[in-house]
């Protein structure tokens, strides 16, 4: 199998002057086949210490773990603990940054401000806090003591969970018992009743499952406003992506990981004259040249334009570049294996968060505190590096992209506001009623060794839009359709159906843009997953209708973590069919998979499309946009042709 | 003569059967104290993949072993149970073994320069990968009864 097909990282592998001793995760793979079929099924268990148990999926053998729980409480208890896995991860990144926004109204950060006071109000606003006649300092601090409760005991139904969707999913929410009270006891919530002696019922370990999805709903939420109250919403901006944006001249600082809380600081510095000067006189004369890799990369691709070099699972190709001279990493996709890449290079990677070390890297501690002298400090070891960087051994492929990123919700409002300014939404409204846009599809997710790199995002992504299907990306996704010149004007006329490329093009036109609008709109990182949904339900809310009876549907077609559990499992809570692309670990439970697939449509309309062939996974996708336009009376999208 | 046959449709490529195998041939035959030994024990079947296919593959001690007639020092030989077995002081790491075996069964323990083979667990009446199997993959099974079960089943096949 191909590890890629995205060309820049084949030519990595094959041309990389790093030697035999380097490793890529495809080679590690091919190292652990054939993988453990028990693990593939989801039926193993290592939750206690009587165990590890196994249940034989052919019923010869043990159809029980040692405290008598089967195949079907087995998996459930594994799909449970991912979402909570999941969770868990969104809860510290947005936990993170609302403190740094509380320390930053003590006056303790002052490296941070409040960059976009119209999302503080909006947001405050739909929090139910008072914004008439107050200080932004006034109402930030009630608004971050409402996030900050979130977390906690709230006692209540979470504030961003209840009041960021539609009235019905609410009341289905509560009609399930599914309303989180607290995002972290949710976490601990599934912790318990997975471990020893606690819930041995799958549909009900499934309900708490779904419950904490939502908590991780709430805080990736949390996260994507409180950022953008720090450093800005993202609007419209192009830049260009994939390896080719590396340069032989200046000193490459590669920011990989997820949080903006440093990337974004580290984003501003970069442009400072001092460091520039710095980087020229260590020989650089291209100066600085700051790139991204993974959601950090989105997060700083949207804000300030910064070039995307690749994405997660293509990590450690960037380092054989032999070009980066230093990678800094918060937390989150990180692969261990970086540092090990990095020995055969002349790379640094700088880990920089306390929950998130690695051997072989050097840690730099990063003070919120202290943010912008950090963030210098960090640069200064990337410029140490690029002296002692070996030409030989640099390998940087020709190939990149533009890509015209930052489509929050607010800006696809805007552009669509330039259209009719009283009533943005009812261009997109009236598109979807004639037919002109069929549907819409979420792509979210990573990339896997599983699938050729960007393989089922590349063939869904070119049928659908042939279909008149409007797509919207985030996290690996939107790197993938950055890297393959799906965001551009050009991409539009290239692959869009008539009636998508007539609406994108009038979109395009009467906001400015001298070309259409691309037809796969990059909203952000994979923590942004709440901007599809803050989309999807002002529209549902304008039509009056609930989010599970819209022709909007989701795909992770290259799934890799937990974190995409937890958003594929709160996309089926909030209504929306959802494909996997990669087989989860649940097909030892006939159960699961059917209430997973099947018997959970009935309760929330949202349910998995497990399938690995990206050409019926698209096909698949179309019958349920179809058949949602059917149920809300509309006629059948526009032909291709 | 008693052969292991192998089920591959059940198979799920735990390697249960090649941990068990490297245990069965530990100094303590303990996990924990296996890996831990200086020389860890090395397995002498091996889970493989091709496709969607996976199979744990092993020594057949075939009646005309390649193997034992590639040995040039004698130390390959067969047992009192007809199972081909090595002596360690004769093995002298030349490998012609290894060329030999047509279905890749032999490996080179690098340490102690010794061919590594299946020996059929002498000290167990069931080898440690047959009893090991989770799915039951793994039967051990007569060569004189199996064909005769195979001809019942033809004919239960044929009266449906």
């Amino acid at each position: 199998m191909k590890q890629s097909t995205d060309k820049a990282v084949l030519e990595v592998l094959a041309q990389h002057k790093g030697g035999p001793k380097v490793q890529t995760a495809w080679d590690r793979y091919e190292a652990q086949q054939p993988q453990c079929g028990f693990g593939e099924l989801g039926v193993c268990c290592r939750h206690c210490m009587q165990g590890p148990c196994r249940i034989d999926p052919f019923g010869e053998g043990p159809t029980r773990g040692i405290c008598g729980a089967t195949a079907d409480t087995i998996v459930a208890r594994g799909v449970a603990r991912a979402v909570a896995g999941g969770a868990a991860s969104h809860s510290g990144h947005a936990l993170h940054v609302a403190h740094v926004l509380k320390k930053m109204l003590a006056g303790k950060t002052p490296d941070y401000a409040i960059k976009d006071e119209g999302k503080l109000k909006a947001v405050a606003a739909r929090c139910g806090i008072a914004v008439e006649g107050r200080s932004v300092k006034e109402i930030a601090q009630d608004l971050v003591e409402t996030a900050l409760s979130e977390f906690g005991d709230k006692g209540e139904a979470l504030t961003w969970a209840a009041t960021t969707v539609t009235a019905g999913r609410v009341e289905t929410f509560s009609k399930l018992g599914i309303v989180p009270t607290s995002i972290d006891g949710s976490i601990a919530e599934v912790m318990h009743r997975t471990t020893y002696g606690v819930d041995a019922d799958p549909v009900n370990i499934l309900l708490g499952a779904l419950k904490c999805a939502v908590a991780d709903y709430t805080a990736c939420h949390i996260a994507t406003d409180l950022s953008d109250i720090l450093f800005g919403t993202p609007q419209p901006v192009v830049s260009k992506a994939n390896l080719g944006v590396l340069k032989e001249d200046a000193v490459n600082i590669a920011l990989h990981g997820h949080n903006p809380l440093l990337s974004d600081i580290i984003a501003q510095v970069a442009s400072e004259p001092e460091l520039i000067a710095e980087a020229e006189a260590a020989g650089a004369s291209g100066g600085l040249n700051v790139v991204g890799i993974c959601c950090t990369g989105n997060e700083v691709m949207m804000r300030h334009g910064i070039p995307l070099a690749t994405s997660s699972i293509s990590q450690e190709v960037a380092i054989m570049t032999g070009a980066i001279d230093a990678m800094v990493v918060d937390y989150q996709c990180i692969m261990p294996a970086v540092a090990t890449a990095a020995e055969c290079f002349h790379t640094k990677v700088i880990t920089t968060m306390p929950i998130a070390k690695m051997p072989g890297a050097e840690h730099v501690p990063f003070a919120d505190e202290n943010a912008a002298e950090c963030a210098r400090a960090i640069l200064r070891q990337g410029i140490e590096r690029f002296k002692i960087r070996n030409k030989d051994k640099v390998c940087i492929p020709q190939e990149v992209s533009t890509a015209i990123a930052g489509f929050s919700a607010e800006a696809i409002v805007g552009a669509l506001a330039k259209v009719n300014a009283e009533d943005p939404l009812k261009p997109l409204i009236d598109s979807i009623v004639s037919g002109h846009i069929r549907g819409l599809c979420l792509f979210a997710g990573c990339n896997t060794v599983k699938v050729p790199q960007d393989h089922n995002y590349v063939e869904m992504v070119k049928r659908l839009l042939a279909e008149n299907v409007l797509i919207l990306a985030t996290g690996c996704a939107s790197s993938t359709y950055a890297r393959h010149g799906f965001m551009t004007s050009e991409a539009t006329t290239k692959y869009a159906g008539k009636g998508l490329a007539a609406v994108l093009t009038a979109i395009g036109e009467a906001a400015g843009l001298g070309g259409p609008l691309p037809p796969v709109l990059h909203l952000g990182s994979c923590v942004d997953n709440p901007r599809a949904v803050d989309v999807a339900v002002a529209v549902a809310n304008k039509l009056g209708v609930d989010l599970s009876q819209l022709p909007v549907v989701a795909s992770a077609p290259e799934a890799v973590t937990e974190k995409a559990v937890a958003i594929g499992t709160w996309a089926v809570a909030g209504g929306l069919p959802t494909h996997l692309g990669v087989v989860p670990p649940v097909l030892g439970s006939a159960l699961v998979t059917e209430v997973l697939t099947s018997t959970v449509k009935e309760l929330l309309g949202g349910y998995f499309i497990v399938e690995p062939d990206p050409n019926k996974a698209a096909e698949a996708l179309l019958a349920v946009i179809d058949e949602r336009r059917a149920g809300l009376g509309l006629q059948g999208g526009m032909s291709c042709n | 003569m008693q052969l292991i046959y192998v089920r591959a449709d059940r198979c799920l490529g735990c390697r249960t059967c090649e941990i068990q195998c490297r245990v069965e041939h530990a100094e303590t035959k303990n996990l924990f104290a296996a890996i831990r030994q200086i020389h860890p024990p090395k397995k002498r079947l091996f889970v493989e993949q091709q496709g969607g296919m996976k199979a744990p593959i092993l020594c057949h001690h075939c009646d005309d072993s390649p193997c034992m007639a590639a040995c040039i020092t004698g130390s390959l030989y067969r047992d009192e149970r007809g199972v081909v077995q090595r002596k360690d002081e004769r093995c002298i790491g030349c490998w012609s073994c290894i060329m030999a075996c047509p279905f890749g069964v032999v490996a080179r323990d690098a340490d102690l320069h010794l061919a590594v083979k299946c020996d059929r667990c002498p000290d167990r009446e069931i080898p440690a990968c047959v009893a090991s199997c989770p799915t039951k993959a793994l039967r051990i099974v007569d060569a004189d009864e199996l064909p005769k079960e195979r001809r019942r089943e033809v004919l239960l096949r044929e009266i449906g």
